[in-house]
């Protein structure tokens, strides 16, 4: 390479990195020392108080069971639909990544509707065997793990029908040429080339559940998690503890990162065929009725807590008590979302907060992932690490670092007050937003032949005419797909909300949560419902950008 | 039928409106290679599929050994398959692979791994047990698939374009190999591949398919000097198809006004054709001097060097042209030359 190419590789490198060591690295080293602020007393008191030993247990046990529920619904469901075909398929196909769409604490709070003690279908339940008492409570563990595979397990299934889609069918016909039984084929050809799949969502499901804050603290009741934990210890002004809790979280997560990658790379390999996977067609007519009656009651539980958000969106505030279904309905929650400026003002906030996060993760991504995957400089490795750790992090963790770091202007330190302004709240998403955005463009680059630039500027294209027409139309696909993710991801941010808003940037989340806590279901509804419009609203837009572009 | 033979019956098989198989009827004895061979499309390898069971056909039967087996599953047929990429299992190791089929018959692990290397070694490999897939060069991996198909002491083994993936050197060998291999094994074997050189040099007898139809099916002779059709003649070999009189006896062939006879052949079953083409192969023609009367003359537009002989494009006075295999090695393009006739007798196919 060339002197030149060095020195424009560092001067671009620079910027990124400062940014990057200042912004994911320096508040997670403010967080491990403040727990060590003195000594290792708040670690003892950690480690004495059962509070928090049980949060530790919880969340880990949460987190693993979750993996296995998302794998028992994921995995059953992804092979039915890239195996077999069958009458409803498509509408199953249609509907089966839907819950994914769900903001975190919408599809909670649809839950709630749904499945809690008062809930539309617990009550039918109750009504339909003259219960007394509500069924079913609920609360608790297995509460939370309901939810968590409910919108999770979409990972395991996106996984392993993208695994399933490159399989080789030819790999099945040898062995059953050879003489395995269906059986046999499953448990020693295709489970284990599918492991890099079901390891890769595993993974994906453990640090969201970890993570994960919107379940607990809904339907926690008495149940402890970390995440939990370090809002309410830092509410309680128990600073120290809530940055050990922050990393015992941290380390848990990175102990979980560590496990599944091992799993995946274990078993690696390129596979050589084309899979020309046909679906069988599901012929006896018992079958297909069964078939059919189990994609039916699938589309209706995947689809029910959408509808229920719809539905109580046009229901009067506080006129939902004892009935079955809200009694009365109105168009009023709406309409006052609409004129009146305090409850319109959160819509503002959370789209303004995602343009402002999205614009900055995009520029500063496509930056990094050009360097990391066009660029051979010795840094390359260390900014790879960079750009992934926020991914690593949990979302309380990161919003604590934060909350640790920005909270006070001492430019010696490299620390400037942001806690408490508008701007704190559009730094965490940034920082949560850049391993998507980072790996969509990476992926994106990656398909570009190196050879194409070495040509472009072989040519006698500049080095910004070669980036114009080369190497930006290549990276385009990825950061339109991973800008996207990361607005969707902004905008119905919740932990974060919790731990670092103000009264000039309170988000929807938090609006949505305030409106709970005054049993106004109606008008909760109706803000999840925007914010699920909302999000439609960006996809659609960037898929017909693509269209247009491609 | 003979003993352990195998047969297909009046297969026919559709995919939607295209008949990928039309009325295909062969049989295959123990200890006999069958080539099939066609072009891409041609039907060969939903074939090849229907025989191993992976499809079922629409209308026909599949027999083994007198035992209609049309409807049962390849799992419980005992067959060895060679996959076109040869769908080794790339997460196991090679003996693991050459094991497999063993596993699935509930042999123990250490007989397994006997007969393994023992298959390994029948194919020279017999030090790559523990290697893995993906470190395997293609021509190991080929043999590792052979192994594996070989190692369950198949009643049929069937092969889907088992050279394809070879680069030409290999090729040359591995034809030998497979050929010696195939009949020290002693079943009917059946494989797919769309090079004629492969299935000469392999196969005891070709079948030929094209659209769906077989057209002849026959030893690779048969198929070269007595094609049964138009078809036949232009797929098998390099020639010159002209125009001909069909006398009975003989042929009577006119280029550029000169006109001469040939003792002739016929597709078997033919008597006498009305509207007659000769099939002129490069090799059933020589190079004659200028002056020599039994055939024609020409100018040479295109010569090619194949080593052990020449082949000359020759153009003949009214624009025909005529390729000639020859050990004459000194003309160049633009010389004029005699050529003639050199073996007889001259295939003759219908018009179609």
């Amino acid at each position: 390479m060339k002197q030149g190419d060095t020195r424009k590789s560092l001067a671009l490198a620079l910027p990124v990195f400062a940014l990057l060591v200042w912004t994911v690295v320096y508040p997670n080293i403010a967080v491990i020392a403040g727990s060590f602020e003195n000594g290792l007393g708040h670690w003892r008191e950690f480690f004495a108080s059962p509070a928090d030993r049980e949060a530790l247990w919880t969340s880990i046990v949460i987190s693993l069971a979750s993996v296995v529920g998302s794998l028992l619904v994921g995995v059953p469901l992804a092979f039915l639909l890239s195996r077999f075909d069958f009458p409803g398929r498509r509408v199953l196909r249609a509907v089966a990544t839907l819950p994914a769409a769900l903001p975190p604490l919408v599809g909670v709070i649809a839950f709630l509707f749904l499945y809690s003690e008062s809930g539309v279908f617990t009550r039918a339940v109750q009504h339909i065997f003259g219960l007394t008492e509500a069924p079913w409570r609920l609360q608790g563990v297995s509460a939370i793990i309901f939810v968590h595979v409910y919108t999770m397990y979409v990972y395991v299934f996106l996984f392993v029908s993208a695994g399933l889609e490159r399989f080789d069918t030819t790999l099945d016909e040898a062995a059953a040429g050879l003489g395995a039984t269906s059986w046999q084929r499953l448990r020693y050809v295709t489970l284990p080339l599918l492991t890099p799949a079901l390891a890769g969502s595993m993974l994906l499901v453990f640090m969201t559940s970890l993570g994960s804050f919107s379940a607990p603290y809904v339907f926690g009741g008495g149940i402890r998690v970390l995440a939990t934990q370090i809002v309410s210890s830092k509410l309680n002004g128990s600073l120290g503890l809530a940055y050990v809790e922050t990393t015992v979280l941290a380390l848990s997560a990175v102990a979980g990162l560590a496990l599944f990658r091992w799993l995946e790379r274990k078993r690696k390999y390129t596979s050589s065929g084309k899979g020309a996977a046909t679906r069988r067609v599901i012929k006896s007519r018992r079958a297909q009725i069964i078939a059919a009656v189990l994609a039916t009651i699938t589309v209706i539980v995947l689809v029910l807590p959408h509808l229920m958000i719809i539905l109580v969106s046009f229901a009067v505030d506080g006129a939902w008590t004892t009935q079955v279904m809200p009694p009365e309905y109105t168009l009023d929650n709406y309409r006052r979302l609409f004129s009146e400026a305090a409850l319109w003002r959160p819509m503002v906030n959370s789209l303004s907060m995602a343009v402002i996060a999205t614009a900055a993760n995009l520029v500063v991504c496509f930056v990094a992932a050009y360097l990391i995957v066009l660029r051979k400089f010795s840094g390359r490795r260390t900014l790879e690490v960079l750009v992934a750790l926020p991914w690593a992090i949990p979302a309380t963790a990161i919003a604590l670092g934060l909350a640790a770091t920005f909270n006070r202007n001492d430019l010696f330190s490299a620390r400037i007050l942001i806690v408490g302004t508008f701007w704190i709240l559009p730094l965490a998403y940034f920082i949560r937003g850049i391993p998507l955005v980072s790996t969509a463009v990476e992926g994106s680059l990656r398909q570009l032949d190196p050879a194409l630039e070495d040509a472009a500027r072989g040519l006698g294209g500049s080095w910004w005419l070669t980036m114009r027409k080369v190497v930006l139309p290549a990276a385009r696909p990825g950061l339109v797909a991973g800008g996207l993710l990361a607005a969707v991801t902004a905008v119905g941010e919740f932990v974060a909300g919790v731990v670092l808003y103000t009264h000039s940037n309170r988000p929807i989340s938090m609006e949505i949560l305030a409106q709970l806590r005054q049993l106004a279901f109606g008008t909760a509804s109706a803000y999840s419902v925007l914010l699920i419009l909302l999000v439609l609203l960006m996809t659609m837009t960037a898929r017909s950008f693509e269209e247009r572009m491609a | 039928m003979s003993a352990g033979s195998l047969s297909l019956n009046g297969i026919t098989r559709r995919f939607g409106d295209h008949v990928a198989v039309n009325d295909i009827s062969f049989e295959v004895p123990s200890g006999e290679l069958l080539a099939l061979i066609g072009a891409s499309g041609s039907g060969k390898t939903t074939t090849l599929r229907i025989a191993a069971g992976y499809e079922t056909p629409d209308s026909g039967s599949v027999m083994f050994d007198g035992r209609d087996i049309t409807s049962v599953p390849p799992q419980n047929r005992g067959f060895g398959m060679v996959f076109q990429h040869y769908a080794l299992f790339p997460h196991m190791t090679v003996e693991e692979n050459v094991g497999f089929g063993l596993e699935a018959r509930g042999v123990a692990k250490q007989a397994r791994l006997d007969k393994a290397r023992a298959a390994l070694d029948a194919v020279g490999l017999e030090k790559a047990g523990p290697r893995s897939i993906q470190s395997l060069s293609g021509g190991e991996q080929q043999r590792v698939a052979l192994a594996r198909a070989l190692v369950i002491e198949p009643k049929v083994l069937l092969m889907d374009e088992p050279l394809s993936n070879l680069d030409p050197t290999l090729r040359q060998s591995t034809r030998d190999e497979l050929r010696s291999m195939l009949h020290r094994v002693g079943v009917p074997a059946l494989f797919v591949t769309h090079d004629q050189e492969d299935a000469f040099a392999v196969a005891d007898r070709i079948a030929l398919i094209k659209k769906g139809i077989l057209l002849q099916i026959g030893t690779p002779e048969d198929l070269y000097d007595r094609p049964a059709s138009l078809s036949v003649a232009s797929f098998i070999g390099r020639s010159t198809i002209l125009p001909a009189e069909d006398l009975g006896d003989v042929v009577a062939v006119t280029i550029a006004g000169r006109r001469r006879q040939f003792t002739a052949t016929r597709p078997a079953g033919r008597a006498k054709l009305p509207a007659a083409l000769v099939v002129l192969r490069p090799d059933a023609l020589e190079i004659a001097g200028i002056e020599d009367d039994a055939g024609w003359r020409g100018e040479v537009i295109n010569r090619r060097f194949t080593g052990g002989s020449a082949v000359y494009r020759v153009k003949v006075d009214d624009g025909t042209v005529l390729e000639v295999e020859s050990g004459v090695m000194g003309l160049r393009e633009g010389e004029t030359t005699g050529v003639r006739v050199g073996r007889e007798p001259l295939p003759l196919v219908a018009a179609e």
